[in-house]
């Protein structure tokens, strides 16, 4: 039985959306800025998309660039804000448990001169709002805060966040990277004091080299990419057609389950907690309480991460590492370190992450799997 | 403009009766790289020299393919004139030096070789005029008989040709003239510079590769390959033999002393190689050991790890300096993929502290702990070997 469990790296695109990209492939694939029939047709997918979207975070059209995909749109967000608003200042807030989207742009403005603080998180992965507010200043440019974290399935106060900055630094910008969330756990920017929103569609079974940021009416960031000026010029480059009509399917799929899929990811979460920790020095990181229930951190004691995913894949079941680390290259995970987990888990940990289309025998078949796995395992390690 | 080559090759030449057997070899191996990219070549050879005549070609591919074709030692790019005429010669020969020569501040000298007897002009006659015509033209050059920078090589043959420059080829001698050996493959930096090595002196190659599933990924094996197929761009192509060495490991892990596990399973994987080496005719093993690298390669380790096998063992890199094999690696374009993090079977399960001083005999006694499984694992290893070709498709 084949157990994909590695949704938060990439899923499988839904069937439906493989059929529309492939007739916009086929027929409908002029350019949207050419002037005849076949680009108008072509326009229509992108601005229907545009509708959908704006219709699932209740905000206008133009509120939303399309993007290449959540890279770009952390990318655009931090470093377009910058350009525009670097004559305000310097500063900039982020949190130590990033994805790489954020935190190498950020590292980037630092070398640049740019002052950048970072939030710590407490054992669940939280941000602590008293922090936040000691760091915000008046020439705080932005602040950048995760919704969901990728590794730990942390979920943010985003609400409170929003609140803070609005009353306290009502000129500073809010950015939230939701990846990891956009699709299952709904934000609405506007309520939230959200200023912008980055979104990806492969995350949401929608096709690879798409995705959106959500610029708010109040804020202008300067483009990135410049060219023929597409996308009112914030971002230039012929419009990815079948991209962005697969994500707009794709995200019209997910806010039509919404409801049914949180149940159906409790559902598998509590069911799949209770049994996997009933194995011996097996633990979950993250909270149960302020996690997404589709994401599950799985520290494994004495089992190397990098071999139970290899033991795993032999079983057909892909699950991903924590933490790459290997003897020829350590690369530690900054999520794990900053909620301070024992050093073993450094090297210890797994991802297991759901789609919708997860079942619950495909979990019984990876417990199973582990039951007989994890013994065989231990006995063997580097001593 | 060429629309030539003379390949010039050294120890070929000497080898008394087997010397066409060599020279074939050449012919072949040049035939079989230039098969490999575009163009149209006809390849012969002609008094201790191989020529390759070509049209519709890339001059830069061309010699970057015929530099990766062992037994050549030189590379001369040749120009062929439409015509024998006296007067045509000499002015080409002055346009030959106009094109290659931007800077004309050299001495010079022309030598001609009549290997067409029934030309008329005598070679000193055609040395003495070209010379002039070219002191002529270009004022700046001047003749140094004894030691010229230049030398502009007329031939005279069905028709005449001219060259002055020879590119370094990459040595050796020809494919397919000394058997095949069986090269260890790890992944590292090392095993393919030395499979380069011995392949470099005339030998086929086979490759071992021990892979230890679920310890070692699908991307350290593709990563093996990889080196494999960039090597076979001189070696020719590849038989990669993969064996799954998982249970060998595990089994020395739980039964052997922790710190003699490397030296042990190294011991394994030469029985093991012997083994697949001579079930396919290979006459050798070749490892890329160097003397003291690391712990299973100092004197002592050798001493252990080479008892283990009745087959000679070649290790090209034995006296190499680890940057040396660094820089042949670079030069080879495997050390970007050598230095890919994924591990390989010696690293995963390797002691703090290896042994580096191994006593043979202790050794052995630890080996006996194994006894009761090891034969039988053995065949199990030998019967999940798995053959890749490599480096074929582009033949």
């Amino acid at each position: 039985m084949e157990c994909y469990l590695d949704n938060s790296a990439t899923t499988r695109v839904l069937p439906e959306a493989v059929e529309l990209m492939n007739k916009i492939f086929l027929e409908d694939y002029g350019n949207p800025s050419s002037l005849h029939n076949k680009g108008f047709d072509a326009e229509k997918y992108i601005r229907s998309a545009r509708d959908s979207f704006a219709d699932f975070l209740k905000c206008g059209k133009n509120d939303i660039i399309f993007t290449s995909g959540g890279t770009e749109s952390n990318n655009t967000a931090i470093i377009g804000a910058a350009i525009h608003y670097g004559s305000r200042g310097h500063h900039m807030i982020t949190t130590r448990i990033e994805h790489a989207a954020v935190s190498a742009p950020m590292k980037f403005l630092e070398s640049r001169g740019w002052q950048i603080d970072y939030l710590d998180v407490d054992s669940t992965g939280r941000v602590s709002l008293d922090q936040l507010k000691e760091l915000l200043r008046e020439d705080t440019v932005l602040v950048s805060v995760m919704h969901v974290n990728n590794e730990i399935g942390t979920i943010q106060p985003i609400a409170e966040i929003g609140e803070l900055i609005h009353s306290t630094a009502p000129d500073c910008l809010f950015h939230v990277d939701d990846i990891q969330g956009f699709g299952k756990l709904p934000l609405i920017p506007s309520k939230l004091h959200i200023d912008l929103l980055s979104a990806s569609s492969h995350k949401i079974h929608g096709p690879k080299g798409v995705g959106l940021l959500y610029v708010s009416p109040r804020t202008h960031i300067s483009p990135i990419i410049f060219g023929g000026g597409h996308q009112n010029g914030m971002r230039s480059g012929t419009e990815n057609v079948p991209g962005v009509a697969g994500f707009a399917y794709a995200a019209s799929e997910m806010y039509k389950h919404m409801e049914e899929n949180q149940k159906h990811f409790k559902e598998l979460h509590d069911y799949f907690v209770s049994e996997v920790t009933k194995l011996d020095d097996v633990t979950v990181n993250g909270s149960a309480e302020f996690g997404a229930p589709y994401i599950i951190s799985l520290t494994v004691k004495n089992v190397r991460a990098e071999v139970l995913l290899h033991a795993l894949e032999e079983k057909e079941i892909y699950v991903s590492a924590g933490s790459a680390c290997s003897s020829n290259k350590p690369a530690v995970s900054a999520t794990l370190k900053a909620i301070d987990v024992p050093r073993f888990a450094l090297d210890s940990t797994v991802r297991l992450s759901f789609s919708a289309h997860t079942t619950k025998e495909e979990l019984e078949y990876t417990l199973d799997t582990l039951k007989e796995l994890v013994p065989t395992l231990r006995k063997f390690t580097r001593k | 403009m060429f629309q030539a080559f003379l390949l010039k090759y050294a120890e070929v030449g000497v080898k008394g009766k087997n010397r066409y057997v060599f020279e074939d070899a050449l012919v072949r191996n040049v035939k079989k790289h230039l098969e490999k990219i575009s163009g149209e070549f006809d390849v012969s050879k002609i008094n201790g020299r191989v020529f390759v005549q070509c049209a519709n070609y890339d001059y830069e591919e061309t010699v970057e393919e015929l530099k990766k074709v062992f037994g050549v030692v030189g590379i001369c790019p040749v120009r062929v004139l439409d015509s024998m005429d006296h007067d045509d010669v000499v002015k080409a020969a002055v346009e030959f030096i106009g094109e290659n020569y931007p800077d004309k501040n050299f001495s010079f000298k022309v030598e001609t070789r009549r290997a067409n007897k029934s030309y008329p002009i005598p070679s000193m006659t055609m040395d003495a005029d070209a010379g002039e015509a070219i002191l002529m033209a270009y004022p700046e050059t001047h003749v140094d008989v004894h030691n010229p920078e230049v030398r502009l090589h007329i031939e005279v043959r069905e028709t005449v040709f001219m060259y002055s420059k020879t590119i370094k080829g990459c040595g050796g001698m020809p494919l397919g003239t000394n058997g095949r050996a069986l090269l260890l493959l790890s992944g590292g930096i090392d095993s393919p510079v030395a499979g380069y090595m011995v392949s470099r002196r005339g030998v086929e190659l086979d490759a071992v590769y021990f892979n230890a599933p679920p310890y070692t990924s699908e991307r350290a094996k593709q990563k093996v390959m990889d080196l494999a197929r960039q090597i076979s761009k001189w070696t020719g192509p590849i038989h990669l033999h993969i064996i799954n060495f998982t249970d060998i490991q595990l089994y020395i892990y739980e039964k052997c002393p922790h710190d003699e596990l490397t030296i042990i399973m190294r011991r394994y994987m030469m029985r093991i190689a012997e083994h697949i080496a001579r079930q396919n005719d290979l006459l050798g093993l070749i490892t890329g050991e160097s003397i003291g690298q690391v712990a299973s390669q100092t004197m002592k380790s050798l001493f252990c790890t080479d008892e283990a096998c009745n087959i000679p063992v070649y290790r090209p890199l034995i006296g190499f300096d680890k940057q040396d094999i660094i820089d042949l690696s670079e030069k080879l374009g495997t050390y970007e993929t050598s230095i890919l993090p994924y591990e390989d079977c010696c690293t995963i399960f390797v002691a703090k502290h290896p042994v580096t001083k191994p006593n043979l005999n202790i050794i052995k006694k630890s080996e006996t702990k194994l006894d009761e499984k090891i034969d039988e694992l053995f065949k199990t290893a030998i019967e999940t070997d798995e053959v890749v070709l490599i480096g074929n498709e582009e033949r």
